[in-house]
Parts: C-alpha cells; sequence; structure tokens
C-alpha cells in the first residue's frame, strides 16, 4: 500500500469515526433550532453558523455524513449481491440464460443513470417521512446500480466456466452448486469486492444529486445532498465561504474512495 | 457486394435490436407505472362541485388504463398517429412538450458535449506527445477533481459563477472522456510496433496519426455513443438547477409532480436517442475499419 492510499484510508476511517461520533460531538443534534441565532456565521458556539431555521450547521454536517457514508455501503451490498445473482449465476450456466440477462443488462444500462433514478423515484410516494425516505433513496440505488456490475461479472464467471480448472473439475464429477460454490465464487470474490467498493463513490454522488433535486432524503433529516442543496441560495463564495465546508468535505472523502480504488479497480 | 452487405445487415440488426428495446422499456416503464402508489388517484374527484354521476364519469374515463397490457397497447397505437397523451401536471399534449423543449436540449447538451471532448482529447494528446509528467499530473488532477463532484453541485457553482449551462455539462463529462481515451492512448503507445516506430526516428505526429489512432480510435468512436448518454444525464440537473427549458428540466418536473404519462414517454425517447447514439458509433467503427470490427 503505497502512501497516497495509506492517506486515503486514514480520511475515510477518520471521517467514518467523527460521523458515528457525533452524538457526543454535537450534542444539540441536528434539529434543534437555535431560533435567536438564524443564518448565523461561525462562532465558538456553532462551529459552522446556522442555517436559516438555526439549525446547527456543524451537527447537521456530522449526522448527514454519518446517513450518507454509512448507508451508501448498504446500498453498494444489496447491487452487488443482484450483480452477482444476475450476472454471476448467468455468467456460470452459459447458453440462453447468459443471452437473457445480458439482453435484460443491456435495457437497464442503455437509460442515462439519473435519468432511471429519478424516473423510478417519481413512481413512489413523494410525501413519506425522513426515516421512509432514507430508505427509499437508497434502496433504490441498490436495487437499480446492479447493472454494470453484472456485465463485469457475467463476463468474469463466463471465462471462470470455460477455464481449465472447472473443465477438470466438472471431468471429476463435481457438478451445479457445489462447483460453484467451491471453485467458481472464490474466484469471483476480488471482482465482487471490486464492484462493491466502485458502487459506494457512485451511490453517494448519486444521492447528493438526488438530495439537490429535491428527491432524496427530506428534511429534516441531513444527507449530503440536502446539505448541498444549501448552496443554492448561495450568491457568491465571499459571502458566505463556510457553506461550502460540506462540498469540500465530498470532495475530500471521494478522492480518498478514488485513490483507494485504483489498485481494485486494476485487479478487476 | 459483401461489404455492404454486411453493413446493411449490421444496420438491419442494430434497428431490430433498438425497436425490441424500446418496446420492452416502454411495456416495462407502463408496467411500473400502472403498478405506482395513487396511479388510480385524480385531485379532481376531490372536487365538492362534482356529483357522483360526473365522478363516475372521469372513472370510467380511466377504466382502459387499469389494465397494463391494454393500457401499453392503447398508448402505442396513440403514438403510431403522434398521439403520446397529456401531461397531468402541465395540462399539454405531450407531443407539443416534446417539440418545445428538445431543440434546448441538443443545444446545450451538443455544445457541453462538443467542449468536454475538446478539452478532454486536448489534455490526452498532449500527454501523450508532450510526455511530461506535468501533463501527465494536472489531466489526472483537474479531471479526478471533477469526478469527485456530483452533477447537480457542477450545475449550481455555474448559477452562482453566471456561466452557461452547457459549461457545467462539458465539466461533468469531461473527466469521464479525459480517463478513459488517456487509458486507451497509453495502451496503444505501450505497443511494440509503436516502440519500433520511434526507434526508427518516426515524428511524435506521424506516430500518433498512422499508428496510435488506428488502434484507439475504434473504442474512442464507441465512448462518443456512450458521452451522449452521458450528457443527457447531465442536463437534467443542469437544466433543472440553472433554468433551461429543456427535456432534463421537464423530466425533473414530471418526477416532482409524479406526472407518470409524461415520464414513460420521456423514458422511451432518451432510451431511443442512447442506444441510436450506441448503435450509430458500433456502424461507423465498422465503416471506418470493417475487418477490425468483424474480428471483435
Amino acid at each position: 500500500m503505497n502512501l497516497a492510499r495509506k492517506l486515503a484510508c486514514v480520511v475515510v476511517l477518520v471521517v467514518c469515526a467523527l460521523s458515528l461520533a457525533a452524538n457526543w460531538l454535537a450534542p444539540a443534534g441536528y434539529t434543534r433550532q437555535f431560533r435567536e441565532a438564524p443564518s448565523a456565521p461561525p462562532s465558538r458556539q456553532h462551529w459552522l453558523g446556522t442555517d436559516e431555521v438555526g439549525r446547527d450547521r456543524f451537527a447537521r454536517l456530522l449526522y448527514g455524513t454519518r446517513i450518507s457514508l454509512l448507508l451508501a455501503p448498504a446500498a453498494a451490498l444489496v447491487s452487488t449481491v443482484l450483480a452477482a445473482l444476475v450476472g454471476g449465476l448467468a455468467g456460470y450456466v452459459g447458453g440462453i440464460w447468459l443471452r437473457l440477462a445480458r439482453g435484460f443488462t443491456d435495457l437497464f444500462l442503455s437509460l442515462p443513470w439519473l435519468f432511471l433514478l429519478i424516473a423510478v423515484r417519481a413512481l413512489l410516494p413523494l410525501n413519506v417521512s425522513p426515516l421512509v425516505s432514507v430508505l427509499i433513496t437508497f434502496l433504490i440505488l441498490g436495487l437499480l446500480g446492479w447493472a454494470a456490475s453484472a456485465r463485469v461479472l457475467s463476463t468474469s464467471a463466463d471465462a471462470l466456466r470455460n477455464s481449465d480448472f472447472v473443465l477438470q473439475a466438472r471431468a471429476s464429477g463435481l457438478h451445479g452448486l457445489r462447483l460453484f460454490l467451491v471453485h467458481v465464487l472464490p474466484n469471483l470474490k476480488p471482482v465482487l469486492y471490486a464492484q462493491f467498493w466502485i458502487s459506494i463513490p457512485v451511490f453517494i454522488l448519486s444521492e447528493a444529486n438526488l438530495g439537490i433535486l429535491g428527491l432524496g432524503v427530506t428534511e429534516p433529516l441531513p444527507s449530503w445532498g440536502s446539505l448541498l442543496r444549501e448552496l443554492e441560495g448561495l450568491i457568491s463564495f465571499r459571502e458566505e465561504p463556510w457553506r461550502l465546508v460540506p462540498l469540500l468535505l465530498l470532495v475530500v472523502v471521494m478522492t480518498s474512495f478514488q485513490l483507494l480504488l485504483s489498485n481494485e479497480e486494476v485487479t478487476a | 457486394m459483401p461489404r455492404r452487405k454486411t453493413l446493411l445487415w449490421k444496420l438491419a440488426r442494430h434497428l431490430g435490436t433498438i425497436a425490441a428495446l424500446v418496446l420492452l422499456g416502454g411495456l416495462l416503464s407502463a408496467t411500473l407505472v400502472r403498478l405506482a402508489p395513487g396511479f388510480d388517484a385524480d385531485e379532481r374527484e376531490l372536487d365538492p362541485s362534482l356529483n357522483a354521476e360526473s365522478v363516475r364519469a372521469l372513472h370510467q374515463s380511466r377504466a382502459g388504463e387499469h389494465n397494463i397490457l391494454s393500457f401499453y397497447v392503447g398508448y402505442l397505437r396513440g403514438a403510431v398517429h403522434g398521439d403520446l397523451g397529456t401531461s397531468h401536471a402541465l395540462g399539454q399534449p405531450v407531443q407539443s412538450l416534446l417539440r418545445e423543449r428538445w431543440p434546448v436540449t441538443v443545444r446545450v447538451a451538443g455544445l457541453g458535449l462538443l467542449l468536454a471532448w475538446l478539452l478532454a482529447s486536448a489534455l490526452a494528446f498532449t500527454a501523450c506527445l508532450w510526455r511530461r509528467p506535468a501533463y501527465e499530473i494536472l489531466g489526472t488532477t483537474v479531471s479526478g477533481a471533477f469526478l469527485c463532484i456530483p452533477a447537480a453541485v457542477l450545475a449550481l457553482l455555474s448559477v452562482i459563477l453566471n456561466a452557461p449551462g452547457y459549461l457545467a455539462i462539458a465539466f461533468i463529462v469531461f473527466p469521464k472522456i479525459y480517463r478513459y481515451s488517456r487509458s486507451l492512448l497509453a495502451k496503444a503507445y505501450a505497443l511494440p510496433h509503436i516502440l519500433a516506430a520511434r526507434a526508427r526516428g518516426l515524428g511524435e505526429v506521424r506516430i500518433l496519426a498512422w499508428h496510435v489512432l488506428p488502434v484507439a480510435g475504434p473504442q474512442m468512436i464507441a465512448l462518443a455513443g456512450v458521452t451522449v448518454s452521458i450528457a443527457l444525464g447531465a442536463s437534467i440537473p443542469v437544466e433543472s438547477l440553472c433554468g433551461l427549458p429543456g427535456i432534463g428540466q421537464l423530466a425533473w418536473q414530471a418526477a416532482l409532480s409524479r406526472d407518470l404519462p409524461l415520464l414513460v414517454n420521456l423514458t422511451v425517447l432518451v432510451t431511443l436517442v442512447t442506444l441510436l447514439a450506441n448503435s450509430g458509433a458500433d456502424v461507423m467503427t465498422y465503416m471506418l475499419n470493417p475487418h477490425d470490427a468483424q474480428g471483435a
């Protein structure tokens, strides 16, 4: 592991730890309104100032980071499992199933990602409680984000199906699920891990996009999307530069993920 | 002629696949729309001035939409005759909405795409031709930074900085083009015959034009097809947040107001454009280099 990757790993771990410690670092919580100080600049009491309704921006940033950073991996897990089921199994079985799976995957990939997201999000109720909106947002990401991973997995599983050691195992009498679990799945693991890690930053960015467009996590729950939405009212950067802190944090975390991923992608 | 025959066969196959995928995509969208919560609800029924008979008439007007297949067949029949239905939220025919909005998206996404390709190609080719670490670092850092920023934030930044919307689309698409084309060029430059050409004293521009581009070119054309889809996706946040009345803004408005008939039409339209762009890239690759394309 080179220095840049070590540093990226430390950054992601520190940000995760800080967001998990939100209850202690920002005991006021993300909903408490300081009505006497709406839109206040940074101070000793409010490190990043307060928003228009007097809520502490630092607390909202910590809780929002927690939601985005914890639920994006959960969505990535859902999408990787689906990709393994659709792409991995179809690649292993081959024939008509592989062609069908690839056709289905192509259909999913023929629509721009953001377009697919907002179209499916619009099919579900928009006026829901904040907790339900979090679940819907990340569940949609997980359920729709499998197609690209499934394509990669189907190609890898197809190559494994025709590899010498699988043919030899087959000739030795190993078939079906046992052959898949003993010989194919362990060799698909690196691809599965890579697809899982690749999906996390994609889902973080997608949630941010949905949130800014008003189709993500609803108020008062904070997420990176809803925090970045506050930039909408910004007239110039000089006016309130502290409002750019969520964007800076997002860029730092995304850069760290990019640095962490470079090797995983090569392995895949 | 066999080449013309193969080309025609390729075109027919692509058109067949596009038609099948669009029909299937439309059916899936119609199914999802039909199953979506609140599909059956009509706010007009809440109007206290309507009597029971009027409410029943409103119910009956939507009776054909209950069965998914008949709903979809009815939609297709209307589409063949140029009737794509009426937008619930905007109260206008979908066809006229698409006709009004499409040119804006073509202009904004087209300009953005052009700018992104110019910027990415200039950086990628410069890095390959001059082979200085500074160019490599510059390209990687700039593209990496833009990859880390959500498309909607780039759109917001363009509003704050008073920049045109196509510039935001350009910066959303640019990192994807740069990263992929840089990697393609690097792979092509690593081939042994490039080393041999260099050893023979061939100039860098000639190596690029005669030996590198023929290798990397087909995949770059395929990338061009994919970038159309990326630009269309980027047009949603850019048009919505920059106030540009295009297809992207229409999709966003349809999503916010749960205008499901409009969403189905937009889904079919965007799928069609994306598939046409990808198929066009594939056919162009074949026309430029039929032997390699056949081998692939």
